[in-house]
């Protein structure tokens, strides 16, 4: 469906649009966003400038970034999907041979302003452009073995970038999210199962690879894989970061041991605190009602997604919404699921609540682009 | 392109088909996440609780203040002080090497403390305090307090250690504590986890050693909450411990810094036991050594030259030391005569200078020969060949068992270390002991406390306390424990014939007041403070036939060692015993010549409760007992007053 379709007259325009935004979606976000600067000047030791404070101030940005992009309509961004999702893939062709090493990963590129991290822009621009392709495609398409190859493509090239530098965590996400766009838009029942039993096979190989000379992960995967399969067998060591955040969740217990009270994170038994371990704290100090409230909250947030998507008729809408919904159910519920010890540690930060500047903006564009098609949606 | 309108229906259709899927999958997700958190925060949250707190609180011992010892009247014995030492914090420190340079410039630091520091401190967190100088005075811990800004990290911490303020005086006594070592760690059986902390100091040998347990208390504890890295974060509660028990000995702190002073340096052991309870006033021997070298560790060249001593420093021979009894034992043997109904006092034997028992000849120490003995006479000038004739008449099996019943061969129970049984030869002894048969001349030998026979001093002066009041007697060292008096060691009447008893002590009170007795030179002339005693000489040696034709059989001309060791034993007054005295002075000569002088100034200065008055010596001896008490005012602590660290430095 090109623009010229959109009843545009039905479309509010110039700043009147502010008022057409899902507001109740905003609000969310900034709750969520809110919990976190309580935490991190919670896991600071009660200092707001070492960590809530920055925070707050990229949260501010990227609220009105995601104003910003939302004013812009949808079909502009629609014709950008395929100009985005290339430049993120030059990017990440950039970090690999740019980008600066930290972690034992290449992650990002020094902006000088900001540290920029493609992969985190990648998970939205290939949304984007998968959103693009179905628009674009038939239906009755969609299911032929050569339109099915394509968005393999679009997928497969910037997972098999990340996975190099390398960042599982970040390449299944990419896989997860493209395959799900792909099941969204329809395609055949099929392949699906034919690509989890390809990952059944992948998930073997990578366990079979383990020790030869062409060992798919590096050692410490398999060891967070190991550690995850059994915490206990190494509770100092490598175990030590699942066990000691069960200890801090389990501690909370109903009502939480109070505000900064939280002896395990206080005590630096937790480790990365402010960033993937952050959960623990809220769920320390907060116990299980702050926890679930936290879990509420998110859910709410892809409700509302979900209802926005379905509500609107337009295609590339639907399926990039659901597909950004996607995401940041995927990011979440990586990060809760790895530190309640139901994943392995692989270092994917809780949406808004952790520290870290580009993934906050990257998410915050994403919802813009989310209120971009809400706001444009046809009436 | 332009998609149809029926496609983008059946299209909208589907997606809301499978979104609602996909929604559907997500929610299952969550609730999934929900459920976990649910296990984790609600069910299995107490076991979670506790992991936490484990995490978070460390258990630190306090150690408890030692038991502190006294005398019997309260003279104080032991006691802890407070010690010095010098830490670093790394973290604190900064720039460790500068700041070690300057404090070496206020303080000499020991070059290998220092290097144990700086190892310690490269392994150690950087938030822990090392040690960097032990045991410091008073002087360096102002010096570095005063500059204390130049030197940021550094600062004087304050413990407890033992001091002994008698110095040596008690060192074979209470013996001493001194640091925990591996050693001792493997010998007891589940150690007290204060045992663990280091440096922590616990009795080595002695009193100390025996009475560990009371002496050293319960150990308070203090929670504190420790971050991950271990560092304290605040104390959240503390438990007082309990200190350890005071004990209070039967020692006499006067007299003993006396008889302490009066050996000398001499290789000899003196005991004063009170005749009527047991009480040990005085127990000492010499060489002694100051048992605070011990308390942190000795150094090598201090324990060389201790263990190199000829003269044995580092043993308490007035327990452990076991010597042929001489004629002190004749005693014995006379009781075992009287009280088997053998003789009389009055019979009498005829002393040749010599006795020939199957074939061998054994002499009397006086070659002429004595002539006729009775039992006063030949205990007054020690005759041997009448104690040969009694014995040949008693037999071993009695004279043994006679002394067994006055406490020679057997262990008394007092809390120090290594207290020696001695031995009183049996025939079923020998056989098992060498499997060779008793012989008359073992029974001969042993008749004048030679031969097999071996006593210690304590045994010796129990011997003479039981002589002296016809019971029992045992030693008692420990007055209170804690402020509880332990029993007496008055002991029950032994069942001898009074009349016996009477005969062996006024032959006793005859060696020393008679004439012709063998420590006549040693007699007190005080009325009441007369002194009933018996001389020993005991060979070490065998004289050679070939040494004996040279003619070399002078004590002095023998080499140190092979030379006789001389012993008296005494009790007094001889009208109403209060005190039984044993010297033994090793290797020393004669025992009239050696030990009766030591073990008569040593009874008249208990006996007076202090120096006795120059009247109790007979007139010829005044000036030289008084130049020599004026001698022993000068060397002995007690009587110049020291007594703590503060005034020594």
């Amino acid at each position: 469906m090109s623009y010229l379709e959109y009843t545009v007259k039905h479309v509010p325009s110039g700043a009147r649009k502010i008022l057409f935004l899902n507001w109740p979606l905003a609000l969310l976000l900034a709750s969520v966003a809110g919990i976190g600067f309580l935490m991190l000047y919670s896991v600071a030791g009660g200092t707001f400038s070492t960590w809530a404070e920055p925070q707050a101030k990229r949260f501010a940005v990227g609220f009105l970034l995601m104003i910003l992009v939302a004013m812009v309509p949808i079909w502009f961004w629609r014709s950008m999907a395929g100009v985005a999702y290339g430049v993120s893939v030059l990017l990440l062709l950039a970090v690999e041979f740019f980008g600066s090493v930290g972690m034992g990963a290449q992650r990002w590129i020094d902006l000088g302003f900001m540290r920029l991290q493609p992969s985190e822009l990648m998970k939205i621009t290939l949304v984007m452009a998968l959103a693009a392709y179905y628009d674009a495609l038939p239906q009755k398409r969609t299911s032929r073995p050569l339109w099915v190859i394509l968005p393999l493509i679009l997928i497969f090239l910037p997972t098999a970038l990340v996975l190099r530098q390398p960042d599982l965590g970040t390449a299944i996400l990419l896989l997860t999210a493209g395959g799900g766009l792909m099941f969204v838009a329809g395609v055949h029942w099929a392949y699906f199962a034919a690509v989890v039993t390809a990952a059944v096979g992948l998930v073997t190989a990578v366990f079979q690879s383990r020790g030869t000379p062409w060992q798919l992960l590096k050692d410490y995967q398999y060891r967070r894989i190991d550690t995850f399969l059994d915490p206990s067998q190494d509770p100092l060591g490598a175990g030590y970061h699942i066990t000691q955040s069960k200890i801090a969740l389990g501690s909370g217990g109903w009502t939480g041991r109070g505000f900064m009270q939280g002896t395990q994170s206080r005590l630096n038994f937790l480790p990365e605190k402010h960033t993937d371990f952050i959960f623990t704290t809220l769920a320390e100090e907060f116990g299980f009602v702050g926890g679930f409230t936290l879990l509420a909250l998110y859910a709410l947030i892809i409700l509302f997604c979900v209802t926005s998507a379905l509500m609107n008729r337009d295609r590339f809408s639907n399926l990039l919404i659901l597909g950004i919904a996607l995401n940041f159910f995927l990011f979440f519920a990586v990060n809760m699921s790895m530190v309640m010890g139901l994943a392995p540690v692989v270092g994917v930060p809780l949406p808004l609540v952790s520290y870290g500047g580009s993934a906050m903006l990257v998410l915050m564009l994403a919802f813009g682009l989310v209120q971009s098609a809400h706001v444009h949606r046809p009436r | 392109m332009r998609r149809p309108r029926a496609d983008l229906e059946a299209a909208h259709k589907n997606l809301t088909r499978r979104a609602t899927l996909l929604g559907g999958m997500q929610l299952m997700f969550v609730t999934g996440l929900a459920a976990r958190m649910q296990y984790l925060q609600l069910e299995q949250a107490d076991e979670y609780r506790l992991l936490a707190e484990e995490n978070r609180i460390n258990i630190r011992l306090i150690p408890p203040e030692r038991g502190e010892i006294f005398d019997r009247n309260g003279v104080q014995l032991a006691r802890n002080v407070p010690s010095y030492r010098i830490v670093i914090v790394r973290e604190n420190a900064g720039d460790v090497k500068t700041v070690i340079q300057r404090l070496q410039k206020l303080v000499e630091l020991d070059p290998e403390e220092l290097d144990a520091a700086l190892e310690e401190m490269r392994r150690s967190a950087p938030f822990l305090p090392v040690t960097i100088a032990e045991n410091v005075s008073w002087d360096t811990v102002s010096k570095v307090s005063v500059n204390a800004p130049a030197l940021p990290g550094i600062t004087p911490e304050v413990g407890l250690t033992r001091y002994y303020p008698m110095g040596s005086d008690y060192a074979h006594v209470l013996g001493y504590v001194g640091p925990v070592s591996d050693y001792d760690l493997e010998k007891i059986e589940n150690p007290d986890q204060l045992l663990r902390i280091p440096r922590f100091q616990i009795g080595k040998v002695g009193v100390e050693a025996k009475y560990e347990e009371r002496l050293r208390g319960k150990a308070g504890a203090k929670r504190v909450e420790v971050n991950a890295t271990g560092r304290v974060m605040r104390e959240l509660s503390r438990k007082q411990g309990t200190a350890g028990q005071d004990l209070q000995l039967t020692i006499d702190a006067n007299l003993q810094s006396y008889v302490q002073a009066r050996l000398g340096e001499e290789s000899a052991s003196a005991i004063v036991i009170d005749v009527q309870n047991g009480d040990l006033m005085a127990i000492a021997s010499s060489p002694t050594f100051d048992p605070n070298l011990f308390v942190q560790g000795i150094s090598v060249a201090d324990y060389r030259a201790l263990t190199q001593n000829t003269f044995r420093p580092l043993a308490s021979k007035s327990v452990q030391g076991t010597y042929p009894p001489g004629s002190t034992f004749k005693m014995i043997t006379a009781m075992a005569a009287l009280e088997d109904g053998l003789i009389d006092a009055d019979d009498t034997v005829y002393c040749p200078g010599h006795l020939e028992v199957a074939g061998r000849r054994f002499h009397c120490w006086k070659r002429v020969g004595h002539g006729w003995m009775d039992l006063a006479n030949s205990l007054k000038q020690s005759c041997d060949v009448y104690y040969y004739d009694l014995a040949l008449k008693v037999g071993i099996e009695k004279i043994s068992a006679m002394a067994n019943r006055f406490g020679l061969g057997v262990r008394h129970d007092l809390p120090m270390s290594a207290v020696a049984q001695g031995l009183t030869p049996t025939k079923a002894w020998k056989q098992s002991t060498y499997q060779q048969d008793w012989r008359i001349g073992d029974t001969v030998n042993a008749s004048i406390g030679q031969g097999y026979m071996l006593a210690s001093p304590i045994q010796l002066a129990v011997m003479a306390a039981r002589i002296a009041t016809g019971r029992s007697v045992s030693p008692r060292l420990i007055k209170t424990i804690d402020g509880v008096e332990t029993p007496s060691g008055a002991g029950e009447a032994m069942g001898l014939n009074q009349g016996h008893l009477a005969q062996v002590r006024r032959a006793m009170y005859e060696v020393v007041n008679d004439r012709r007795g063998t420590a006549y030179g040693s007699r007190s002339i005080a009325e009441g403070m007369r002194i009933a005693g018996k001389t020993g000489t005991s060979q070490v040696r065998n004289i050679t036939a070939e040494e004996r034709a040279r003619g070399v059989t002078r004590n002095e001309d023998l080499p140190w060692e092979r030379r006789d060791h001389a012993l008296f034993v005494n009790f007094a007054p001889f009208d109403n015993p209060r005190y039984a005295v044993c010297v033994v002075v090793e290797h020393g000569g004669g025992g009239s010549t050696a030990a009766a002088p030591i073990a008569r100034d040593v009874t008249l200065q208990a006996l007076y409760g202090g120096e006795p008055p120059l009247d109790a010596y007979p007139r010829k001896d005044r000036g030289r007992i008084s130049a020599q008490q004026e001698r022993l005012r000068e060397v002995r602590p007690i009587a110049r007053g020291v007594g703590s660290p503060e005034e020594q430095a």
